[in-house]
């Protein structure tokens, strides 16, 4: 005869026991917990999305504006007058398609760094795995992310680009993307929480970091012998590989992209524990 | 046996104080890393670290309400935060049985420009609970806080307080098993605590555990079985609330009205009751009040007041007695009253003795005494429920309808 066993209903939830003691495992991630947390994940997510869009005067059309009119820019100055090339793409495709995670990067990074911050009071008073904030942050971008992607149909058709059998590798640089906007949003967010001025830094590292990526240049025009070097920014294979994934053109798969990867869990892991390991003073200075 | 759903031992909690304020920002972490190797270093000042809690153990049984009192500062909410992990502790443990809700705050997690419904969720999301829960709980919620109509309204355009009782609204509505509560209830208006309070109180009679921070020693007495008094980090007194209240308030009045220690060369020695001890444990019966002299010369027609003074210094009960005559010596003085019914609380008391007259007719004063200890009055509450209305005495009253017969015709 088997055990019955009582099914845990709202009213009787099994009991947790939990232990509080001095923290000591902060290279540890605690995916379990963010699990169970997904629900207000999911909640910050939906407040930052809401927030965004009801104090933009034109909502859901910024995420679309500010990639095109990026894009003319650059076409403009970098493309037709400075002449810096665009792998045989179509200017427009070549600069949008590298905008699509630029932009969603920036974003990103700009709302990680403040996001501890400007949660402060939340954080003083409940309690919640802190992870979860710059996860959010990171994850709301996607919805802007989504919008402009639709622009971005848009000019495929108009150009009469398809996509070809390398866009079944599209999820994975997403997914790089976004693994990169986790681990430096994490650096950043535990940076500015106790750091206060390092948001006035992340401009200037923002614009650093764009020309230092293959936005505005592909880069093949970066010498051959110091593409490797090149290739420790991880941007610079995230953004290959959208352009590549999803055109078909442009600069397929090679060394450059395996460095970047490899840089991208680096600067993840080393974020992740920076931030754990920060966490138990953050809410301590906040 | 009812286990413990809160247990602590040995939990500590420091903090770096001073020099950690000189390097809030990146540059000067960048500076400090140059200038390191040019620098001496000494250990690290005394001063520089500070224990908000040091060494605490304790327990709380399931379906208890405990109270946490103490002067700001002393570690009360510290502890709270500890307890609901906001913060780690330095040293010790606690172990946690069950669900823990934190109401540190009114309106955690509340955004100006979202509606009160979209605020409903978040906040409840915020404080723990499903999304599944939310929505059974939402109209329940909404009724509480009597805001249906600007449900769609952002919370922005919410009076102080509306905002405040959606904020407890949902909170309230929040089922843990333990409840940690610091000060929310001493924010807003009389009405809004009183709806704090009747929620609390059907929250403890549900059998779930409550640990509750305040200044008001009416709240605390009303929720409480059991205070711990926490004073400089350290639990400095625990025990049923009456006999902790009392002690905590004696203390806030002597540092407050700076009284004397012992007072060992005068003419009074001391005083009890004689019942025992200085808690009035009735204020319907009897009480005698039982004072040591000590007086040098002989007195003839003197004078012996006896003053009582609330916390707030007002003159309460107050005797006068005229014409004694006793001899010089040790002299026990008793004077009984037949019911003494002063609300609960601290008092402190003045005794006077006068020799040759009273003050009015030319007597001499031979000592006015602040008495120490303070009389503490741990009695229950006989006349009106709510704290608003608990007046200055503490008479019960008996209530009778009967309906009037109509006038019958001759």
């Amino acid at each position: 005869m088997s055990a019955a066993t009582q099914p845990a209903t709202l009213a009787h939830p099994p009991v947790p026991v939990l232990r509080i003691t001095p923290p000591t495992r902060w290279w540890v991630v605690p995916f379990a917990e963010l699990w169970d947390f997904r629900e207000l994940i999911y909640f910050f997510v939906w407040r930052d999305v809401k927030i965004r869009y009801k104090q933009t005067a034109i909502g859901a059309a910024w995420a679309v504006l500010q990639p095109l009119m990026m894009m003319l820019v650059f076409s403009l100055f970098f493309g037709r007058l400075g002449g810096l090339g665009s792998d045989g793409l179509p200017l427009f495709i070549f600069y949008y398609s590298a905008l699509l995670p630029w932009m969603y990067f920036a974003a990103a990074l700009q709302n990680s760094t403040n996001t501890m911050v400007e949660n402060q009071r939340l954080i003083t008073k409940v309690y919640f795995p802190r992870l979860a904030l710059p996860l959010s942050s990171v994850l709301s971008g996607l919805v802007d992310f989504g919008v402009s992607f639709l622009m971005f149909v848009v000019l495929m058709i108009y150009y009469h680009i398809r996509p070809t059998a390398a866009l079944l590798w599209f999820p994975a640089f997403l997914l790089l993307a976004i693994l990169l906007a986790l681990g430096a949003g994490l650096w950043l967010s535990a940076m500015n929480a106790i750091y206060r001025d390092v948001r006035y830094v992340l401009p200037f590292l923002v614009q650093f970091w764009l020309f230092a990526s293959p936005v505005v240049y592909p880069s093949s025009r970066v010498p051959e012998k110091w593409r490797w070097l090149y290739g420790l920014n991880p941007m610079a294979g995230v953004i290959e590989g959208f352009r590549w994934s999803l055109t078909g053109r442009g600069t397929p798969p090679s060394r450059l992209l395996l460095i970047s990867s490899a840089m991208v869990v680096v600067v993840l892991l080393s974020g992740v524990a920076y931030f754990q390991k920060m966490e138990t003073t953050m809410a301590d200075v906040a | 046996m009812t286990e413990s759903v809160i247990h602590v031992e040995g939990l500590g909690k420091l903090y770096r104080v001073g020099e950690r304020e000189r390097y809030f920002a990146l540059r000067d972490v960048i500076t400090r890393a140059f200038t390191a190797p040019f620098r001496r270093s000494g250990p690290r000042k005394p001063k520089d670290f500070l224990w908000a809690l040091r060494d605490v153990s304790l327990d709380v049984k399931q379906g208890e309400v405990v109270g946490l009192i103490g002067r700001n500062g002393a570690g009360k909410t510290t502890l709270l935060k500890l307890l609901a992990r906001i913060t780690r502790p330095t040293t010790g443990f606690a172990e946690i049985h069950g669900r823990v809700g934190s109401l540190l705050e009114v309106g955690t997690g509340f955004h100006p420009e979202l509606t009160g419904r979209e605020n409903i969720y978040l906040s409840g999301a915020i404080l723990g609970m499903r999304k599944r829960e939310i929505e059974q709980k939402k109209d329940a919620i909404v009724a509480f806080a009597e805001v249906e109509r600007f449900l769609d309204t952002p919370l922005k355009h919410y009076s102080t307080g509306m905002q405040m009782r959606l904020a407890f609204a949902v909170a309230a509505h929040l089922e843990p098993e333990i409840l940690l509560v610091d000060e929310v209830l001493a924010v807003g208006d009389i009405e809004f605590q009183k709806k704090c309070l009747g929620k609390m109180q059907d929250i403890s009679k549900s059998g779930r555990t409550i640990v509750f921070v305040s200044h008001q020693m009416g709240q605390i007495r009303r929720l409480c079985q059991r205070v711990l008094w926490v004073d400089g980090g350290q639990i400095r007194e625990e025990g049923p609330t009456g006999k902790v209240i009392a002690a905590y308030e004696e203390a806030s009045m002597r540092t407050a009205q700076g009284a004397a220690g012992a007072n060992v060369a005068g003419v009074f020695l001391g005083w009890e009751l004689a019942s025992g001890g200085n808690i009035l444990q009735d204020g319907l019966r009897e009480a005698t009040f039982s004072f040591l002299v000590n007086v040098k010369e002989p007195i003839r027609r003197g004078h012996f007041g006896l003053h009582i003074y609330n916390d707030a210094t007002a003159l309460v009960a107050s005797w006068g007695f005229d014409d004694l005559a006793f001899e010089p010596g040790v002299q026990h003085i008793e004077i009984t009253v037949p019911c003494l019914p002063l609300r609960p609380g601290s008092y402190s008391i003045l005794s006077s003795l006068f020799n040759g007259g009273n003050n009015l007719t030319g007597g001499h004063m031979l000592e006015a005494w602040n008495a120490v200890p303070f009389l503490a009055v741990d009695t229950l509450l006989l006349g009106h429920k709510q704290d608003a209305w608990v007046g200055v005495t503490n008479i019960p009253a008996n209530l009778k309808v009967t309906a009037r017969k109509e006038a019958t015709r001759a």
